[in-house]
């Protein structure tokens, strides 16, 4: 095991541990810029990582760092992303002007979601913002002079001070540097009192309103960066599917944004990202294995004679061909999570880390968390 | 704290279906034992998923209902379908004059099921030695079982009358609603009733989901088509804004 021996305020508060962890970040980017050249065909689905990666930052910073767990992210979404549609189509603003508006937009609209936020925790605050959120998808449905109602709206491409980001290739490197963006913007926040002060109200509001923490101040702040950046990745969110309609932004989408942080690790950017990439994935997984699990199974039935192994076959497959198969298996997922690896993608890699790092001498009781025994809601 | 409570009444609903129209049985003995069904696959549900999670953040819990209630809908959609299905009630297409305004039977079960449900979950949980054993095992799960309360077997009976109720309500709403995977989401409109009310207030419920009625009727007949469905919204939001504790609950900051 390393220790980095601290010998300056400066080293204290660096955005990387040391040289070390600094070349593994320049090798990751310098991976992520050389990825073009390596797969040229899957750089759309590339840039969905990224878009959800900014989602996932988003709601990692409520719900990871301040302990506000929103069920209706996928409404900032779609502002951001009517809004910025309806900027640069409609009004003819440039692009870089619209993300803006839009982003200010949300942030607004986080606002107005915070403020019940400030007087209660947990539960009601889920369902304040799930309340949010089918308020905000009957508004996109009926505001048709702006949104398009029920038919939709088409998206252009991006076009930034007359270049245009239409091709793949192009887009990807705008969405991994609004995404590189995002994430420094994130980290630096969260190393500075604006940061702490989240974690605070997380772990304990008491506490932190004792040590002079303005938990109204805060907790808005946070709102309002979360829902700004959720209508950045918004605005790219509307390039990459290229045709926006109400039914996108459902509660479903929300619940996977969750996922994301939940599956990823609650509490660390890392998570957010493993997240992300974890469920822009899984469809493709699922769809692959629609294709490839019922020979298997016919395989391995088909010891018991050719016209079991193709009974066996018929049947799975009608089994994985269900349109409702993949909702359940993203709720299975979520619940085998939560359920046996609370802390996430992120938290089985510290793990496996310390494992080796410390070979013969790991035990597993050094994440074991206290429990803490429920008291009512009522009293918080 | 169940967010999966919407697909549960979803599966109670289909569960009585499939008695009284597959199997042929009589009304009240599929909606007993669909009932009965119910309670006790929720209390396997408490036993074998959700006593993992206690003493984990109340999110935990959350995150853990929505997981199981897409697999619930995802369960029910490749069982029974997607299609809408009717259920036949000794109630259905019969009316009865009362002093001028024509009730039909089937409103009449609703409001009369409802009215009993009320009753009977009142006096448990205020007459009963079980029903104060809950309300203490809700509100601090530690001093509750230093009183001697067994709480596992008391939160698994809990998960039992809560899934009954559900399935009794689904049962009793299906002729008007029609049953479908996504009758689930009326939940999200009782969690509105029960917030506006105040939560552990029962007469609270009963109070905020008459309003929330109320308003989206009144919504329905004098503001443009869209607002019906959001209006029950929209009150809630600003409830939650001016007065977060409900009309009726009482909220209290902790002692430290």
């Amino acid at each position: 095991m390393r220790f980095v021996f601290k010998t300056s305020y400066r080293q204290d508060m660096g955005l990387f541990r040391d040289g070390v962890q600094l070349s593994w970040y320049v090798g990751l980017l310098v991976l992520l810029a050389v990825l073009p050249l390596l797969v040229p065909t899957y750089l759309i689905d590339i840039s969905m990582v990224f878009i959800y990666g900014l989602c996932g930052l988003s709601l990692m910073v409520l719900a990871g760092y301040t302990g506000l767990v929103s069920l209706g992210h996928a409404a900032f979404l779609g502002i951001g992303a009517y809004a910025h549609v309806y900027f640069t189509q409609d009004l003819g603003l440039p692009w870089l002007v619209s993300v803006a508006l839009a982003a200010a937009l949300t942030a607004g609209a986080g606002v107005l979601v915070g403020l019940p936020a400030l007087r209660m925790t947990g539960v009601y605050l889920s369902i304040a913002t799930l309340a949010f959120a089918l308020i905000i998808q009957e508004v996109l449905s009926h505001w048709d002079s702006v949104t398009g109602g029920l038919r939709g709206k088409a998206v252009g491409k991006a076009v930034i001070l007359g270049v245009s980001f239409g091709g793949s290739g192009a887009f990807y490197f705008l969405c991994l540097a609004f995404l590189m963006g995002g994430l420094l913007l994130t980290q630096n926040l969260l190393r500075a009192p604006t940061g702490r002060a989240w974690v605070a109200i997380r772990d304990s509001e008491i506490a932190a309103q004792s040590m002079g923490v303005n938990l109204a101040a805060y907790k808005t702040i946070a709102f309002a960066y979360s829902a700004a950046l959720m209508g950045v990745a918004g605005a790219l969110f509307a390039h990459k599917v290229g045709y926006l309609a109400p039914d996108i932004f459902t509660v479903l989408l929300s619940i996977q944004f969750l996922l994301m942080v939940v599956v990823g690790g609650l509490g660390s950017l890392h998570g957010a990202l493993y997240g992300a990439v974890f469920v822009a994935m899984l469809p493709v997984l699922i769809s692959g294995a629609r294709d490839s699990v019922p020979g298997w199974f016919g395989q391995v039935f088909g010891v018991f004679g050719a016209s079991a192994g193709e009974a066996v076959t018929l049947a799975v497959d009608r089994f994985v061909k269900q349109p409702a198969l993949e909702p359940g298996i993203f709720g299975l997922i979520l619940a085998l999570f939560i359920l046996f690896e609370p802390l996430g993608i992120y938290g089985r890699w510290l793990k496996i880390k310390l494992y080796f790092s410390m070979f013969p001498l790991y035990k597993s009781a050094t994440f074991k968390r206290q429990k803490a025994y429920m008291r009512s809601e009522r009293l918080r | 704290m169940n967010f999966a409570q919407g697909d549960l009444l979803m599966l109670g609903a289909f569960c009585c279906y499939m008695f009284v129209v597959w199997y042929h049985w009589g009304y009240w003995v599929a909606f007993a034992s669909s009932v009965v069904t119910v309670a006790l696959f929720g209390a396997a549900l408490d036993w074998a998923v959700l006593r993992r999670v206690i003493g984990q953040p109340q999110f935990a819990v959350v995150m853990l209902t929505i997981g199981l209630g897409a697999i619930f809908r995802s369960f029910a959609s490749m069982t029974w379908g997607s299609e809408i299905y009717t259920l036949p009630t000794p109630f259905s297409a019969r009316a009865t004059r009362i002093g001028g305004v024509t009730v039909s039977h089937e409103y009449v079960s609703i409001i009369a099921g409802t009215v009993l449900l009320c009753a009977v979950l009142y006096a448990l949980f205020t007459y009963t030695k079980v029903g104060v054993a809950m309300q203490a095992a809700s509100q601090n799960q530690l001093a509750a079982y230093y009183m001697g309360i067994p709480v596992k077997r008391v939160f698994s009976l809990i998960w039992a009358i809560s899934a009954g109720v559900a399935t009794a309500a689904g049962v009793l709403l299906a002729p008007v609603s029609l049953i479908d995977v996504n009758i689930g989401f009326i939940g999200l409109k009782a969690f509105a009733a029960a917030v506006l009310g105040g939560f552990g207030s029962i007469p609270g419920a009963l109070a905020g989901g008459v309003t929330i009625g109320v308003i989206e009727l009144l919504a329905g007949a004098y503001l443009p088509p869209g607002f019906k469905d959001v209006a029950a919204y929209v009150v809630l939001l600003l409830v939650l804004a001016i007065r977060p504790q409900g009309m009726f609950g009482a909220v209290g900051r902790k002692r430290v």
